[in-house]
């Protein structure tokens, strides 16, 4: 097991111009992908194979189920067993990692599953769903963030996130400053609409649960299951081959595993249960929305000299995540005097989870827009202002950056969007119908690694073999593993065979937080580099003589073919990494530069990208085909972010009005004009082994704050509260 | 169901698909599969109105004996076991179960079944033929045109079809002559694709894959 | 989804007798928005009449050189074919606006007359509904109302009807063909085909219980320009928040004719005498043209989300006009 103490000194990977690692190359699950192969979790059975569950949801937000008629539901046409509080196996409710369903007569949050309807068919089980009568005394509910903002309470520091950040005297900084921004901006619910729906299908194999089911983590998966159920975690076998887009909302074991384990328990038959487009707007949880207030004091030369982000965001009763929407400001700019603090307000909604970037995703939406309109109260370029306070450490830690291009990336994207041809007046473009105006922000993430381990296999045909916990959620884990171990062994693409999304392999972090990579497969470097230790040791040899390349091992000119030194029955090792001191010696973070020009129509206030280019910097790229796709799917999200997405509550029922697809805005083809991603060389050495940084959600972070001052750029309406529909640009547009 | 139905069940399905996949290698012409054997007593039970549906998907004939409720889409994975078309929203919403039928593209989740009797199918599973993959297929792979893979089988049925009508001289609505016969153009497949979402957004690497495989530069 | 029955139809006329044979009986055509809503059941028909195969699926030169479109002509088919591209254009580009080219193939002219409303409430049967549950209330009233209606409404009713092709055929003066299970046939027009929702929101169009839509008639087409403009939240893919159909005839420098029908602001395709009455006569320039629009909807009234729709409604008209006049 190795741990991040230290830089990492030269490695494998590195000067390999032979080497696969950074290439683009196609992914290897590619034509699984296209032909239909790819099997993801409800395709294991077909009709007559398993049974098929439906949820019931509860249709309150706050109270308690008086009566749950499910006689007619059971009489109907091949309806197996119907699944209440009444009768579902007892669950454990304390642990934290415990997702307990149909456990009690309680209804914390709208949807809530309250019936499982199980049958020989899907049209069965939904047909008899809603032949289920649930009454429920109902109780009121606080659902407003607005209103329960000034009841928020001080939550608990997260693993990833201190909530209160303070240093210097910001407020006498900010009222001694000669330039003052202060304003608030706000933030919808969000969905993270992953394309394919929570689904499980559940087999019991006497006491042993094998579920095939859509999660970013079997590791941790299997361990919630197991708490849930009261079985041990080797009892449980989690799957998950293939996921359909997480996001965030497949982190944790959804409803859908639950229900199944608990049905096919139930009928002593696999079952399968996928929630509907519409139950999962609700069942599976949401980003929460937020409301924050950025103050930032400054001298007339742009520098900062105070500078506060103070975010509010809202969680269920007694749960303690909160949307770290301030921790790019505690990093991002210089500043002495600085105050970055979060509250929690309690709300009795679906529980608000992690959804791509939680914290800067949101955090910088605001943080970035207010740059922009600091950089027009100064006459100040918005690059320039950014310039003039990039620090030298980070300033609350004060500790040096693992690495940091911020400026590379916004001074290379400025040159190719043509950042010089702006003009800052706000409204002087036009083009037809269209104003224009482009507009830019800054791009941060957190770099994260996570405790995970790996098991790479040399048999005597040459090939290699990794197993891991991990998950491939399209994000490319398959390719760049693949990659990475070849390079370490010298062999090609089609010599490697990565296995992932089975929790039986060695514990993984799993996919998340942009970490998967970098602990995932530095749990694999480190299970190669272990291997590779043992294969000098067959040949006599110390790894420091010994050079991996075309399929065989060379020392001293001579050179013996891997397969040889596997032997008969193959030889194989373990490996893992952990953080280590270099977590809290150094900030890490990847960074970017957004580039955005928006047509807003003159008459109804339409806006439309017209094109956009991100530039990013995020250590060693492993695969720069499928790390473009990565950071252009985070600026999309971005754009549907800024524009359009918002998951409407209707607080009279504490429920979200527009829970589906059609309603539910996410960008479409014809929403993403011209748009390009661009990646800086560097390496960081202080991240990890493999020298990465996370990107899968750098793309995202700041996006659409580029799009919001583009939008002012060309209109001069300056909206503060996202999504920028064009309701809120009428207003502001001229007759 | 008895005990003794849920032994035999599953290895009865097993054979009647592993014959399909038998004949479909093979290339018998015309081979047919009779799913109604398959049909468990259960899912005749009283209220449930089953029809007999003859579907021929990729070149194969499937006969099925379906609740009238059944949409193509579940015909599909559920009775006929391919799954490669997805079911995202099963309302219209998002395109990932688009197939075409008769050669058209459709959400094969807003249509029934026993509406397509006699009709004839391609779904993800058949796009490539006796290829490995179709052109469309392979531009998809080489351009990234994915990320989880969950949109593609929609995505490239559409892709495949889209292009079959613009061919045909179909408009769209950002066809500036709509008079004029469509020239087929980085924003008219923006348009034309807008009917299949991917929450990956891969969309600029969906257009430069369908730019390849239609041999487009603009 | 309830069980139901599910026979098809060999002719029109057996089609209606047997939709008039059995109570609750829905035709099926495209299916798109019937399936969607028996999903949910919002719809729950016990009996399905498939009316696909009955051939009513040409465009016909009609005698006095309008259109005639069989009511199971595709959007698709309809929105390319060349008559109505060059003839209609306005039409066709209605139909492109509307929904995705998946859907487009599979949805019917006579079911897009007939689809129903979005209303997020309407959608969701644990929510009162005077549409879809006479007497429960109206949810939108009081709650989350930015895509509803802004004319027309009742007190019981604010829902929007959600067509793009509609509002072009309204604009276009279309006549609907009918036959009802006992063989009668009947021409409706498009003005007439719907029915404001009153304190009756459950009904919504003129027709009787089995009546089939065989066919829609375009009347020739008339002079003038013809514009259709969609204004939405995304570039596709999603239901207007305001359309306009506009056919302009200019005439000495003024507006002459003109023919002004409206989406996503009313129950129903939506034209108003009194508009095209302000327009006419108003000189065919821009600033002309935007300030007469900016006074026009004074009856219109929103419901808190949707008031910016009047705006909108304004601007997109005279947007429309100076269009159509440059």
């Amino acid at each position: 097991m190795m741990k991040m103490d230290k830089p990492v000194g030269a490695t494998p990977l590195d000067d390999n111009p032979k080497g696969l690692v950074g290439k683009p190359l196609d992914r290897i699950d590619g034509p699984l992908k296209v032909t239909g192969k790819a099997k993801y979790a409800y395709e294991y059975e077909q009709v007559g194979d398993a049974s098929y569950g439906f949820a019931v949801g509860a249709t309150i937000a706050k109270g308690r189920i008086v009566s749950i008629d499910t006689a007619s539901a059971e009489r109907a046409p091949g309806v197996i067993r119907v699944l209440t509080y009444r009768n579902a196996a007892p669950q454990d409710t304390k642990s934290r990692e415990a997702v307990p369903q149909l456990s009690g007569d309680g209804v914390k949050y709208y949807g809530q599953p309250v019936a499982l309807v199980l049958a020989h068919t899907y049209e069965q089980a939904r047909a008899a769903s809603y032949l289920i009568v649930v009454r429920y005394a109902e109780e009121k509910g606080a659902f407003r963030l607005d209103e329960a903002k000034d009841d928020a309470r001080t939550p608990p520091d997260l693993p990833y996130a201190k909530t209160d950040t303070d240093s210097g005297d910001f407020a006498a900084a900010f009222a001694a400053a000669p330039v003052k921004h202060d304003e608030t901006y706000t933030t919808p619910f969000q969905e993270h609409a992953a394309m394919e729906p929570h689904a499980t299908s559940a087999t019991w194999q006497g006491d042993k649960l094998i579920v095939e089911t859509s999660n970013q983590m079997p590791t941790p998966g299997r361990k919630s299951i197991a708490a849930t159920l009261k079985i041990p975690p080797e009892s449980v076998r989690v799957k998950s081959a293939f996921v359909g887009g997480g996001f965030g909302s497949k982190l944790d074991v959804q409803a859908d595993a639950i229900l199944a384990a608990l049905g096919a328990k139930a009928i002593g038959k696999p079952v399968k249960i996928a929630l509907t487009r519409q139950q999962l707007f609700h069942a599976v949880g949401h980003r929460t929305n937020t409301i924050q207030r950025v103050r930032i004091g400054a001298a007339k030369d742009g520098t900062i000299q105070a500078i506060a982000h103070e975010s509010w965001s809202g969680n269920q009763p007694g749960n303690d995540e909160f949307e770290p929407a301030v921790l790019a400001t505690r990093s991002l700019y210089a500043g002495a005097n600085r105050m970055n603090h979060h509250r929690l307000a309690a709300l009795d909604l679906p529980p608000a989870i992690s959804m791509r970037a939680p914290g800067e995703a949101v955090g910088l939406l605001a943080l970035e827009e207010a740059m922009d309109e600091l950089a027009v109260k100064l006459g100040m370029d918005p690059i320039a202002l950014r310039e003039r306070n990039e620090p030298k450490e980070d300033p609350e830690l004060h500790v040096p950056y693992s690495s940091r291009k911020l400026l590379e990336c916004m001074r290379e994207g400025a040159k190719r969007f043509g950042w010089d041809k702006r003009d800052a007046t706000p409204g002087k473009v036009q083009d037809g119908r269209w104003l224009v105006g482009i507009g830019m922000s800054a791009a941060s993430r957190g770099n994260m690694l996570m405790k995970s381990s790996a098991k790479v296999r040399l048999g005597a045909d040459g090939r290699v073999t990794a197993r891991l916990a991990m998950t491939d959620i399209g994000t490319g884990s398959y390719t760049v593993f693949t990659q990475v171990v070849a390079d370490m062994f010298g062999l090609p693409m089609d010599k490697i065979t990565v296995l992932l999304g089975d929790s039986d392999f060695p514990d993984s972090a799993g996919s998340g937080g942009s970490f998967g990579a970098a602990s995932g497969g530095s749990g694999l470097y480190d299970a190669c580099m272990n291997l590779r230790g043992k294969l000098c040791q067959v040949a006599g040899t110390t790894a420091d003589k010994a050079r991996f390349a075309d399929g065989a091992l060379f020392v001293d000119g001579k050179s013996r073919p891997l397969g040889e030194l596997a032997g008969e029955g193959g030889i194989e090792a373990d490996g893992g990494i952990e953080p280590g001191s270099t977590k809290k010696d150094y900030a890490q973070h990847s960074y970017g530069a957004f580039f955005a020009e928006v047509g807003v129509d003159r008459d109804t206030g339409e806006i439309r990208l017209r094109r956009m280019l991100g530039v990013f910097a995020a250590g060693r790229i492993l695969n720069a085909k499928t790390a473009r796709s990565q950071a252009l799917g985070g600026m999309i999200f971005g754009v549907g972010s800024a524009l359009t997405e918002e998951l409407v509550l209707d607080d009279r029922y504490g429920y979200f009005v527009n829970h589906d697809l059609a309603e539910y805005h996410v960008p479409v083809n014809a929403d993403i004009q011209n748009m390009d991603a661009f990646f800086l060389p560097e390496l960081d050495d202080k991240a990890n082994p493999l020298k990465i940084k996370g990107l899968g959600e750098v793309g995202i972070s700041g996006a659409g704050a580029a799009i919001a001052n583009a939008v002012y750029n060309a209109t001069g309406v300056r909206i503060r509260d996202y999504p920028l529909t064009l309701d809120k640009v009428l207003a502001g547009l001229p007759t | 169901m008895s005990s003794s139905d849920e032994r035999i069940f599953p290895a009865r399905r097993d054979f009647l698909r592993s014959s399909a996949m038998v004949a479909a290698a093979t290339g018998i012409a015309g081979s047919a599969v009779a799913y109604g054997a398959a049909n468990a007593p259960d899912r005749h039970a009283p209220g449930t109105r089953t029809t007999q549906v003859r579907l021929t998907v990729n070149g194969q004939s499937h006969t099925l004996d379906v609740d009238t409720r059944v949409t193509l889409l579940d015909a599909l994975r559920e009775h006929i076991g391919l799954t490669g078309s997805k079911k995202g929203c099963d309302h219209g919403q998002c395109g990932a179960c688009t197939v075409i039928v008769e050669g058209r593209r459709i959400n094969a989740c807003l249509t029934l079944a026993v509406m397509h009797d006699g009709e004839s199918i391609v779904t993800v599973e058949g796009l490539a033929g006796n290829a490995a993959l179709s052109p469309m297929q392979a531009a998809f792979v080489r351009h990234d045109g994915f990320q989880c893979g969950y949109c593609t089988p929609g995505q490239l049925c559409s892709a495949t079809a889209m292009l079959e009508e613009v061919r045909a001289g179909m408009p769209s609505v950002v066809s500036a002559d709509l008079a004029a016969t469509p020239t087929l153009s980085a924003g008219e497949i923006r348009e034309r694709m807008s009917g299949n979402i991917c929450r990956c957004s891969a969309y600029p690497n969906i257009v430069a894959a369908i730019k390849d495989a239609a041999g487009v530069d603009a | 989804m309830k069980a139901f029955t599910y026979e098809r139809a060999t002719s029109p006329e057996a089609a209606a007798r047997a939709a008039g044979a059995q109570v609750n009986t829905r035709y099926i055509a495209g299916g798109t928005n019937l399936l969607d809503l028996m999903k949910i059941e919002v719809e729950t028909p016990v009996h399905l009449v498939d009316i696909n195969r009955l051939g009513l699926d040409r465009v016909e030169e009609g005698k006095d050189g309008g259109l005639k479109i069989g009511a199971l002509v595709r959007n698709s088919d309809l929105a390319a074919d060349p008559r109505v591209r060059e003839r209609y254009p306005l039409l066709s580009r209605a139909l492109l606006a509307g929904a995705s080219g998946q859907l487009r193939n599979k949805a019917t002219t006579g079911g897009n007359l007939l689809q129903r409303t979005r209303c997020y409430y309407f959608y969701d049967t644990s929510k009162p509904c005077n549409k879809r549950a006479p007497g429960s209330g109206c949810a939108a009233m009081e709650g989350f109302n930015r895509i509803h209606a802004i004319v027309g409404t009742s007190t019981q009713c604010i829902a929007a009807h959600p067509s793009d092709m509609a509002v072009a055929m309204r604009a276009l003066d279309a006549v609907v063909h009918t036959v009802s299970p006992e063989g009668d046939t009947r021409h409706i027009p498009i003005a007439e085909l719907h029915v404001l929702p009153g304190n009756t929101p459950q009904i919504e169009t003129v027709l009787r219980p089995g009546e089939l839509i065989t066919a829609v008639t375009l009347p020739p087409p008339p002079k003038g320009v013809q514009v259709y403009r969609k204004v939405r939240d995304r570039a596709s893919y999603a239901f207007a928040l305001v359309s306009v159909a506009a056919i302009v005839d200019v005439a000495g420098g003024k507006i002459g004719d003109v023919r002004l029908a409206f989406g996503g602001i009313a129950p129903k395709p939506w034209r108003d005498e009194a508009i095209e009455q302000a327009i006419r006569g108003v000189s065919a320039d821009d600033a002309s043209l935007r300030a007469a629009s900016a006074g026009l909807f004074a009856d219109a009234r929103g419901h808190g989300h949707n008031d910016f729709k009047i705006a909108l409604a304004r601007r997109t008209l005279g947007a429309v006009l100076a269009e159509a006049v440059s």
